[in-house]
């Protein structure tokens, strides 16, 4: 058979191939000629073969089968036929195929070969694709190069040795004794791989680290040697001696100094030298420097240090090349919450790199903003990041608009602001904010009491031009049916009023119903909006009738359900229908964790669905206040009612917590409301930052009997000017000896800043008897209601 | 990565390693084949892939920078062209070591 053709003639004929066909039929034409080679077990030719075969792999087509004839080029003799081979295991074999381990008794007798260079291939490829077997076989050859006297070996065999350790890394041990005189070295390749191999011993045992940590000293001094001493040609880089190895002897001080107070300081002078005096006007400079950054901030370095670090950080972001900009903002944002002062001070110029115009180094820019709005600068920067909000890529936006939420929810200096941020938000990038947002900004608008017209007003102006952006239409819907008596009677301080009549109010919202664009669930908000108008609204209840009982048959479910009692509402509830879709009250405010989380809300925020059911379920134990009532007598006294318990016990306990996270705990001084029969109630106080017309009661109930109190029920009731709401009890079993408590919280509102007065009732079995106890409670501090 | 006309250069990393000290491996690694083929084209790198693949094993072992100095590399890559002509041209089992 014909000599097989030269590598080179293959690479030819294949390159002038102009269709995919054509490669393909060429390709498989020389695999078949290989493949009889092969069987034909040709020595001559194997290793063209094989060369051939490489390229055909690389060029992306099969070539499982050359893995057999790679081992047999291992173990001939020849040094080309042994280099191709361990060139083809290299790339046709890993781990997975079972043929690799047949390569171990052959590398075994190449590292030990006479010649360098057959050695060294085998160690080159044990270090890149060698298994835990082979290495854990081999291992005992390697440390023994380790300690040779050729330096061209012992570089290799320290890399080799790094690869064996990070396959089985019990093998450690067996190193250590060859590491003695590593740093001594002169040549410095084998320097080089020698910091490697100690950097990946500390990096994965802490007895090493602390083994090697008495080599900081000889480490600064082989750093400074290099910084100080002159042009050496070979090892040079652009005026600098040895950049890479520079680098890794910074990367092991790093691991060394971490954590440990000696090292650092013995690492302070160098690393400044290093900082101060490396050019950087070349990327190596820049190079040297970034990683002394890195080290400066991952030890214990003093803070005059870490400053410099940082300035060197922020002289970063003014270099024109991206790289390092992008480099200089990834470390950025790692070190903003140790240094977040130092950080500030370059806040102008990360807020430039909002407007790059590259991907990766905005998106940094903007997390990196994040970070560092703080209540002093919150107006500024979120100038800027509405800006960037309205020129970014898609892909940023819901990330910028949960972002600027939190940020505004953190720091509004008023709420106002608040307000109009979250408008240019909604208006800006309506689309793109997440479905979670829009309970929050319900909730936020509530709770602004004095701003209920101005957001209103200014929610209807948005939608009436355009009504596409689903979440804005949610939350305008929402209001419009809330607030919709002061939309159109006018009353507005913040902004000029505008003369909306009702007609033009329910036409908004029947378009937005109507409108293809209008998702399902705006669609529900915006028919719940119509109904509550029915009770703002004076003229007109009939054209309302009319749009809901339409509906009555609408395809969507949901709609239909709703229109359906809506409807029953208007023909046998109409006496229930101004109880039913009263005002909503203040509700409670819950902390959001993050974007990503999902948000807890309170039973009563959720869906518009359930809007309409927590007042029915107020209408049962309105009977058990009209009792408390008859007990008390009073006829100034109005009945509370509890809040239903399905809000579950569990969001009892985190609804405490997330109060507390917004309260100002200052020493309001708490009271002992009750002290009879073993049973003491005390009640402590805090007050809202936010609303200050609220205050929460924290009750406290123990028992100091020798006997538990079961089935304890704690009512209060406070005069009209006040409104009450009572969450569910901690338990309801009180435990004996003092050696338990139960806790319940109260939150009273009280916008006439009126004095607090409470009778409170006590029922509860103990002793086998069922007791109960009426009090009042009088002794309320000032701090509490003033 | 590098982009060196029409070629790209791209290497992986992890998230410790340092990216602008790449750059510079990627840059020594592209002035070795360059001194090595005088000048290198695309289709020098092509026609001699084995020999780009051996000048990178001699730079690069395992992930990680073995030989720091230009010279050194070229010189074991040098060496190691020797003895392949020698042993080819021999065509019998080798027994030369050169140190």
């Amino acid at each position: 058979m014909p000599a097989p053709i030269r590598l080179r003639e293959l690479i030819r004929t294949i390159r002038t191939a102009r269709t995919q066909a054509e490669e393909r039929e060429m390709i498989q034409k020389e695999c078949a000629a290989i493949r009889s080679s092969f069987r034909e077990e040709d020595n001559t030719y194997r290793c063209r073969n094989v060369a051939k075969l490489l390229y055909m792999h690389m060029l992306g087509y099969p070539a499982h089968f050359g893995q057999l004839e790679c081992l047999k080029l291992i173990a001939s003799q020849k040094f080309t036929d042994k280099r191709i081979g361990y060139l083809g295991a290299m790339l046709l074999l890993d781990e997975r195929q079972d043929v690799h381990l047949l390569m171990t008794n052959c590398i075994k007798n190449d590292l030990n070969h006479s010649t360098q260079y057959v050695q060294g291939l085998a160690l080159c490829t044990l270090g890149c694709m060698g298994s835990s077997e082979m290495c854990r076989d081999l291992a005992g050859e390697v440390e023994k190069l380790l300690k040779t006297s050729n330096s061209y070996l012992r570089k290799k065999a320290a890399l080799c040795a790094v690869h064996v350790i990070r396959k089985v890394p019990e093998l450690m041990e067996m190193f250590l004794p060859a590491t003695k005189n590593l740093l001594n070295e002169k040549n410095h390749g084998v320097l080089h791989t020698s910091v490697v191999l100690l950097t990946e011993m500390c990096e994965r045992s802490p007895d090493m680290l602390a083994h090697f940590r008495k080599l900081v000293p000889q480490l600064v001094r082989i750093l400074k040697n290099l910084i100080m001493s002159g042009y050496s040609p070979e090892h040079d880089v652009s005026g600098i001696s040895d950049p890479f190895l520079q680098v890794r002897i910074l990367r092991l001080l790093r691991i060394l100094g971490r954590n440990d107070d000696d090292s650092s300081e013995a690492m302070n002078d160098i690393l400044a030298q290093v900082a101060t005096n490396t050019e950087t006007s070349k990327n190596v400079g820049n190079a040297i420097l970034y990683e002394t950054v890195l080290t400066i901030m991952d030890i214990k370095s003093e803070s005059g240090l870490r400053v410099l670090a940082i300035n060197i950080l922020g002289r970063f972001l003014l270099n024109n090349d991206k790289n390092i900009r992008y480099v200089a903002l990834t470390s950025l944002l790692k070190t903003v919450q140790t240094d977040h002062n130092a950080v500030q001070r370059h806040r102008s110029t990360i807020v430039d790199c909002l407007k790059d115009l590259d991907v990766s180094i905005k998106r940094r820019a903007m997390e990196l903003s994040f970070a560092l709005v703080n209540g002093n600068n919150v107006r500024g920067m979120m100038k800027e990041l509405l800006y960037f909000l309205d020129s970014c890529e898609p892909e940023f936006k819901a990330d910028c608009a949960s972002g600027i939420f939190l940020a505004a929810e953190k720091y509004a200096p008023s709420k106002r602001w608040h307000i109009d941020t979250i408008m240019r938000v909604l208006t800006t990038a309506g689309s793109y904010v997440r479905d979670d947002a829009v309970p929050n900004l319900i909730q936020l608008i509530t709770n602004s009491v004095e701003m209920h017209a101005y957001t209103v007003q200014r929610l209807y102006k948005a939608i009436l031009g355009d009504y596409s952006q689903q979440p804005l239409v949610q939350v305008a819907s929402w209001c419009i049916g809330e607030y919709g008596d002061l939309l159109v009677s006018g009353q507005c301080e913040e902004e000029e009023p505008i003369q909306v009549t009702e007609d033009e109010v329910l036409d908004i919202l029947e378009s937005v119903l109507i409108s293809n664009m209008s998702a399902s669930v705006t669609r529900g908000y915006a028919l719940t909006a119509i109904m509550k108008l029915s009770t703002r609204f004076t003229c007109t209840v009939n054209r309302i009738k009319k749009v809901v009982s339409i509906y009555g048959s609408s395809i969507d479910v949901e709609l239909q359900q709703r229109a359906v009692e809506y409807n029953a509402l208007f023909k046998k509830y109409d006496h229930m229908r101004p109880a039913l879709l009263e005002r909503m009250p203040v509700m409670e405010k819950v902390t959001t964790n993050g974007p990503a989380e999902i948000v807890q809300t309170n039973g009563e925020t959720e869906t518009a669905v359930l809007e309409t059911k927590p007042p029915p379920s107020g209408l049962q134990p309105a009977n058990q206040a009209n009792d408390l009532l008859d007990l008390l007598g009073g006829s100034d006294i109005t009945p509370v009612i509890p809040t239903a318990p399905t809000s579950k016990p569990a969001t009892a306990g985190g609804e405490l917590l997330d109060l507390l996270g917004d309260l100002n705990l200052t020493g309001i001084p708490s009271i002992t409301a009750y002290n009879k029969n073993g049973l003491k109630i005390d009640f402590t106080f805090e007050r809202s930052n936010t609303n200050p017309s609220v205050t929460v009661i924290t009750i406290q109930a123990s028992n100091s009997t020798e006997l538990e109190m079961t089935d304890f029920v704690f009512q209060a009731a406070v005069p009209k000017t006040f409104q009450l709401q009572l969450l569910s009890p901690s338990s309801s079993v009180i435990p004996a000896f003092n050696s338990g408590t139960i806790t319940q919280v109260i939150k009273v509102l009280n916008p006439q800043k009126q004095q607090l007065r409470m009778r409170i009732k006590l029922t509860y079995n103990h002793k086998g008897s069922a007791m109960q106890d009426l009090a009042e409670v009088n002794n309320f501090p000032p701090q509490s209601w003033q | 990565y590098y982009r060196y006309a029409s070629l790209y250069f791209c290497c992986a990393i992890e998230d410790q390693d340092n990216e602008l000290i790449t750059l510079e491996i990627i840059h020594r690694y592209v002035e070795l084949l360059d001194k090595y083929f005088g000048s290198v084209c695309e289709l020098d790198i092509i026609f001699n892939f084995e020999k780009a693949y051996f000048i990178l094993d001699e730079f690069l072992l395992g992930g990680e920078v073995q030989e720091t100095s230009k010279k050194n590399v070229l010189k074991a890559i040098e060496q190691a062209d020797l003895l392949q002509e020698v042993s080819t041209s021999n065509f019998s089992g080798l027994s030369v070591s050169m140190v």
